[in-house]
């Protein structure tokens, strides 16, 4: 019965979409038109809501008889998994991305009070259209409510690798991401409708994009971070088709948070703003067209038949189409805006914007050329990490050289030797302490040197920024302390990302050149030595879990003699989808971590019952997922802003 | 039962399969080398992984190729030759630089300098604010007057 009610919900939501998309379309300025379409809109999210919370009862409840609990949940999974389990699936995560879409819509409808009355109902409109298009395609094409005839006893199960509290978060964190780019895009839409792209119309965008970057952040550190202790060999980004699926909206929208501030200061790059914001959205959905359509290999694509792929396709085509094309019809009359000289705030986020787009067509292309080359020349090829790591990386080694220099170059016309006055002490330490990594760090790597070298004039950079204006080591303390605590929370905010940036940037870089593996057959009792360390093998038992049997070794890990951790892998074997997984243990030492993995049991010498143990020492690890916390909380700071709302537009008091 | 299918199991999956002691060449600098370019080759099977990472049947064959050419001394680019013989340019993780390939190596920096020539262009332009018509100066020096006037 609450799959009956579900479904009804969901096609409900459908209903009230098509009202908010038409009367928020054609309402304009006939206020009781707009009402009705706001209440549609708040109606539509309510309806999802509903069909989610269905849904969600039949995971919880193991209800068999709907089709997609069958294939993806089990009687024995624990409840985090069960409920996990209704968005790790093509259908249930279809639901998720509606209930994202009609909530955001919901959220403008409800809260956007201070909107000007035109755009906000065009807001609503644009968001009822995009929820039609995807509604449509989720109750007709995939309802994840949808009954079988022959209910199983057993369920199929979650894959056991995405059983996993990281995971459980994933799917939501990410989908709030994409999918509240879609906001973005009805805002543009909107305006482009109403003609009118000016600053205070940035200042509206501005907040969504944060946020939905900020979130987009979040879910994707977390995938990275399941991937590293997951899958069994400490790897955090591979450059599958699917990570770039998620990463490409992620750049994108960091150049749209960057050409939004221009938009709203200085009322320059408002066309470039607005393709961006189109851009954004269209990426999410050309990520999820390219996760569920099957057409590109990757290890974590829902397998999904080509005709939903080819109805997604044309989703995309469908607005993002529409969006284009009421670009170029619209965007040429917009008025020109502020002029800036060659060296100037402008000028160097324009140089940001350049660089993210390259990175984003060279993310873009790399993934989707092998699908265009075997098209052509009907042989396949490869475009693997090596090629993302060149490109990626030489263009954004240059917006790291040049990125402290932005917040301390004046907007309109700035004093580039100013600047660099200022950032010379942290240039000073950056160059040192590269020099002193190439000098120190065995082995020698300059490239990596020269990494560590640039992640450390990020941090500086944005301290000197911090320093700069508080005025410190200048003015006596007292008068630091007044105008840091007066500092507004977008500077704040801004530091946070930029630092974060930074932070990332050496972790990625001390991993990736220094870390040690080592790998042998042990005995019990046997040793082996990875770095500084050594990892001695001390048991091996059997343990049970809820859902799974698991072989747990117990080892410890010394450094010169004494014991300084403990680590428990286990390798689990899931019966119901007869899988195995492993466990690994992970011992943090400050920022490294020694990563244990119990592999395979083998004969050893004697006779003797051997395991294959892996040990890595990860350098600096933490700092790959700090950095992009840091960078997400610095967007939250920065939302806190009470200049920068999300119903902004209240006249500053 | 369920034990013996555990120990079965375990017997045949491995994760990060390259670093397998059994495997190893006896010569650090060899193996280090042949590490270097399991990264760059592709695990035909698989979904897009390469043979240092893959537990795959063909990963571990195209782990002991590699290793033997290694071990008789032969160099990266000769080791890639002879992979690419036989499996084509799908192999490669890194795709060569070929005419066919030249599009895609070089779209990201083509979009950088474009973009640069965008910018160029936008701060060169005249900049009419800077300098003020005739008419606006006129303009503007009769309502600083009638400002003055009224003060």
């Amino acid at each position: 019965m609450t799959a009956e009610l579900g479904s009804f919900a969901l096609f409900l939501a459908l209903a009230l979409s098509v009202v908010q998309a038409v009367l928020g379309l054609i309402g304009g300025r006939r206020p009781l038109l707009a009402g009705a379409g706001e209440g549609a809109a708040i109606g539509a999210f309510a309806a999802v809501a509903l069909a989610f919370a269905a849904l969600l009862v039949a995971f919880v409840t193991s209800d068999f008889s709907v089709s997609t609990v069958a294939a993806n949940s089990h009687t024995a999974k624990p409840l985090l998994y069960r409920i996990a389990g209704a968005w790790g699936n093509h259908e249930g995560s279809m639901l998720l991305w509606c209930l994202a879409l009609t909530g955001f819509g919901a959220v403008v409808a409800g809260l956007g009070r201070d909107l000007p009355a035109t755009l906000k109902t065009h807001v609503v409109g644009v968001q009822g259209a995009l929820g039609v298009l995807f509604m449509a395609y989720t109750a007709f094409a995939s309802n994840p409510l949808a009954r079988v005839l022959d209910p199983p006893v057993e369920g199929r199960s979650l894959n056991p690798l995405l059983q996993d509290p990281a995971l459980a978060l994933h799917p939501p964190f990410l989908y709030l991401g994409y999918v509240g780019f879609s906001v973005v895009f009805s805002f543009a839409v909107a305006g482009l409708i109403g003609g009118r792209i000016d600053a205070a119309w940035a200042r509206w965008v501005r907040p969504w994009t944060l946020a939905a970057w900020s979130f987009l952040t979040v879910g994707i550190a977390l995938g990275s971070y399941w991937a590293y202790y997951e899958l069994g060999w400490g790897g955090w980004w591979f450059w599958d088709p699917v990570e770039n699926a998620s990463f490409m909206p992620w750049l994108v929208g960091a150049a749209l948070l960057h050409s939004a501030i221009v938009t709203e200061k200085r009322g320059a790059l408002s066309g470039w703003t607005l393709f961006l914001a189109l851009a954004a959205f269209t990426f999410s959905m050309l990520g999820a067209f390219l996760v569920r359509s099957g057409v590109l290999t990757s290890v974590h694509a829902f397998a999904v038949d080509p005709t939903r792929g080819t109805m997604l396709l044309t989703i995309l085509g469908v607005a993002a189409g529409a969006g284009f094309a009421l670009f170029a019809w619209r965007a040429p009359a917009l008025q020109r805006g502020g002029l800036f000289a060659p060296v100037s705030r402008e000028s160097l986020i324009v140089l940001n914007n350049i660089i993210l787009s390259a990175a984003t067509a060279g993310v873009l292309f790399g993934t989707l050329y092998p699908l265009i080359y075997e098209a052509v020349s009907g042989t396949p090829m490869t475009v693997g990490p090596p090629y993302f790591n060149l490109v990626f990386g030489a263009l954004m080694s240059v917006a790291f050289v040049l990125l402290p220099f932005g917040p301390l170059t004046a907007w309109k016309r700035g004093d580039a030797r100013a600047a660099a006055d200022r950032l010379r002490i942290a240039a000073a330490l950056a160059v040192l302490i590269g020099v002193a990594t190439l000098a120190l760090a065995s082995p020698r790597k300059v490239l990596a040197a020269g990494g560590v070298m640039l992640g450390f004039w990020l941090i500086l950079g944005a301290l000197a920024e911090i320093a700069e204006r508080t005025r410190a080591f200048r003015a006596p303390a007292a008068e630091t302390m007044r105008r840091l605590v007066g500092l507004p929370r977008g500077a704040w905010g801004m530091t946070l990302a930029h630092v974060g940036l930074g932070v990332f940037t050496l972790g990625a870089v001390v991993e990736t050149s220094w870390k040690i593996e080592s790998a042998e057959a042990l005995s019990l009792g046997g040793r082996i030595d990875v770095g500084a360390y050594s990892v001695t093998l001390e048991r091996v038992g059997m343990a049970e879990g809820p859902n799974f049997l698991a072989e747990r070794g117990l080892l410890t890990v010394t450094r010169a003699g004494a014991v300084v951790c403990r680590g428990e892998p286990e390798r689990r074997f899931y019966p119901t989808s007869r899988q195995t997984t492993s466990e690994v243990a992970l011992c943090n030492r400050g920022l490294d971590q020694v990563y244990i993995v119990l592999g395979e049991r083998r004969a050893g010498a004697g006779g003797q019952p051997a395991w294959l143990v892996r040990a890595y020492f990860n350098p600096w690890v933490q700092l790959i997922f700090i950095g992009p916390l840091l960078m997400a909380i610095g967007g939250l700071v920065s939302l806190s802003d009470r200049r920068l709302r999300l119903a902004v537009g209240r006249k500053p008091a | 039962m369920i034990r013996r299918a555990v120990l079965v199991l375990a017997a045949v999956g491995c994760m990060a399969a390259a670093s397998d002691p059994s495997e190893r060449l006896p010569d650090p600098a060899q193996e280090a080398r042949a590490r270097e370019i399991f990264r760059e080759v592709r695990c035909l099977v698989c979904q897009n992984e390469s043979i240092d990472d893959s537990d795959a049947d063909l990963a571990q064959d195209l782990r002991r190729v590699v290793r033997e050419q290694v071990a008789a001394g032969k160099d990266e680019a000769e080791v890639k030759a002879f992979l690419t013989d036989r499996y084509g340019e799908y192999v490669l993780l890194r795709p060569s630089f070929s005419a066919g390939n030249a599009a895609l190596w070089l779209a990201p920096f083509v979009a950088a300098l474009a973009g640069l020539a965008f910018l160029a262009w936008r701060v060169r332009r005249p900049q009419p604010a800077d300098s003020l018509t005739a008419e606006e100066e006129a303009r503007l020096a009769a309502l600083l007057d009638s400002d003055r006037d009224a003060t």
